[in-house]
């Protein structure tokens, strides 16, 4: 029985896993540098230094933050509901990672080709507030329940702009699996509709990693961490790990959906081009949409709670609705409906 | 007026504004001083750590005329005397208690023979307060190894004194 599972799927068990794992590797490598990213960057444009002295150009410092977060105590509050706040920053953490299957990033790279990638994508990042709540809640603490709240409405609200502004590209293309998406033929009449379509995504994505301007979760002035406050050590390094992978899981979205994934930019191709991989391009355009995302936080301060709300529900949502009847519009006009 | 304001807002003019700023200051020399390996130059009378001097041929200079005591307003110097066998006026116990020092500099000026200065030395911080209570050993030994400095600082500033 297990000799004939094992020659039947053994080889493509041991591939599949493989791929996996060299996927985990790459992205939390990626993610303990973005965060150094995040600190230079920063840093420059607020015209410091950032990390100088663990490593060369404070280089080592992400293994040195790991590192100090692996050794701290994990402290768990009496009148927390222990289950819940432990499986928390679990499920956040495990929502971001999952959601990784079906990112191509280069052609035919991709774990798992479905032809429902966008909605797998757009159904895990939806799930992501769940690990939010549950924090918020169990933590029984003011701070994190009103953290957890505010995540909850938040998510809940940008939600809906982004799927309006996800069927508008799936009209343009029409297909929903990922790598289809990348390859489909883009008219310059297309590139221009979908524009202010790619600048509500970029703000809506902001919003829904909670990141600044719209990082009301996190508050750290008035809820002094929110949905975070009670963490400490490994329960918060997940968190921690989970927001910054969905950075990258967002970012990847935005290549893939409206930035010609790993195409060469602006069509450009030839001789002295052509070599460069695909990955290299994949991953210079998510990093030029992580430069967007540390920018943005450098540039601006957090939205009042109010005006957040505003912005979702009055002007992205009826945008996008009027967005989206303008784009079929010019396609049947154009006769180009995919 | 009105519709203005809605095209201004809807093409983000003002966030574009923002994000070029910051842009552009990332490309701008940098503020940061990078302290323990570059340090601000320090103005010649500067009044950090203190220090007792002596003359060149090595004689403590402080005739223990207890000016520098009389003059602290947070009465953190504590000093006894008593004749030498040479017949000499000396300290023999000059305390600071660097924990109840306000640096306001009232004991140098009182000094009418320049033997407590504070010196250019700010990076003296303890793990414990009983190393803060300096005694004339800690205090000698501070003027040995500031010396240079101090005589530096002295000489530029006479001509305004």
């Amino acid at each position: 029985m297990i000799e004939e599972f094992i020659s039947t799927y053994g080889e493509y068990l041991f591939w599949t896993l493989l791929h996996i794992f060299v996927i985990l590797g790459v992205l939390l490598v990626s993610v303990a540098y973005l965060t150094y990213f995040e600190r230079k960057v920063m840093a420059a444009m607020q015209r410091r230094h950032g990390p100088m002295t663990v490593g060369p150009f404070g280089l080592l410092q992400p293994l040195a933050d790991g590192l100090k977060l692996l050794t701290k105590e994990t402290i768990l509050p009496t009148k927390a509901n222990k289950p819940v706040f432990i499986i928390a920053p679990m499920l956040t953490f495990f929502l971001a990672i999952v959601a990784w299957a079906v990112i191509p990033v280069d052609e035919n790279w991709v774990l798992a080709n479905i032809n429902v990638g966008i909605l797998y994508l757009f159904a895990i990042s939806s799930l992501g507030v769940y690990g939010i709540i549950m924090a918020g809640w169990a933590s029984n603490s003011r701070y994190a329940f009103l953290g957890g709240l505010r995540s909850a409405s938040q998510m809940v609200s940008y939600e809906v702009s982004m799927g309006l502004v996800i069927v508008t590209v799936l009209l343009c293309v029409g297909s929903l699996n990922l790598q289809e998406v990348v390859m489909a033929e883009r008219s310059f009449l297309m590139n221009i509709l979908l524009f202010p379509m790619m600048i509500v995504f970029l703000i809506s994505i902001l919003a829904e990693t909670n990141r600044a301007p719209f990082d009301l979760p996190e508050g750290e002035s008035e809820l002094t961490g929110g949905f975070m406050v009670e963490y400490s050590a490994m329960t918060f390094a997940l968190f921690f790990l989970g927001e910054y992978a969905n950075m990258i899981l967002m970012s990847a979205m935005t290549v893939i959906l409206f930035m010609g994934g790993w195409l060469a930019p602006f069509g450009i191709s030839g001789e002295w081009i052509d070599w460069v991989p695909g990955i290299v391009w994949f991953a210079l355009k998510v990093s030029a949409v992580l430069f967007f995302f540390i920018w943005a936080r450098a540039s601006f301060p957090r939205y009042r709670y109010d005006q957040l709300m505003r912005l979702g529900w009055k002007v992205f949502l009826p945008f996008t609705l009027v967005w989206v009847l303008v784009v079929s519009g010019a396609l049947i006009a154009t006769n180009s409906l995919p | 007026m009105a519709f203005a304001k809605i095209v201004e807002s809807f093409f983000l003019k003002e966030i574009v504004k923002g994000m070029a700023l910051t842009f552009r200051s990332m490309f701008r020399p940098k503020y940061t001083l990078n302290y323990p390996f570059e340090k601000n130059p320090l103005s010649t009378r500067f009044r950090g750590e203190h220090a007792l001097r002596r003359y060149p041929n090595g004689e403590e200079r402080c005739i223990a005329c207890k000016l520098c005591e009389a003059a602290c307003p947070a009465m953190a110097i504590t000093i006894e005397a008593e004749e030498r066998e040479d017949g000499s006026r000396r300290t023999t116990r000059y305390d600071i208690d660097m924990t109840k020092c306000i640096y306001c500099g009232l004991c140098q000026e009182a000094c009418p023979v320049d033997a407590i200065v504070e010196g250019p030395n700010f990076e003296y911080s303890t793990q414990t307060k009983e190393e803060l209570y300096y005694n004339k050993e800690k205090l000698l030994a501070n003027g040995d190894r500031w010396e240079a400095q101090i005589a530096k600082n002295l000489e530029e500033n006479a001509k305004y004194r």
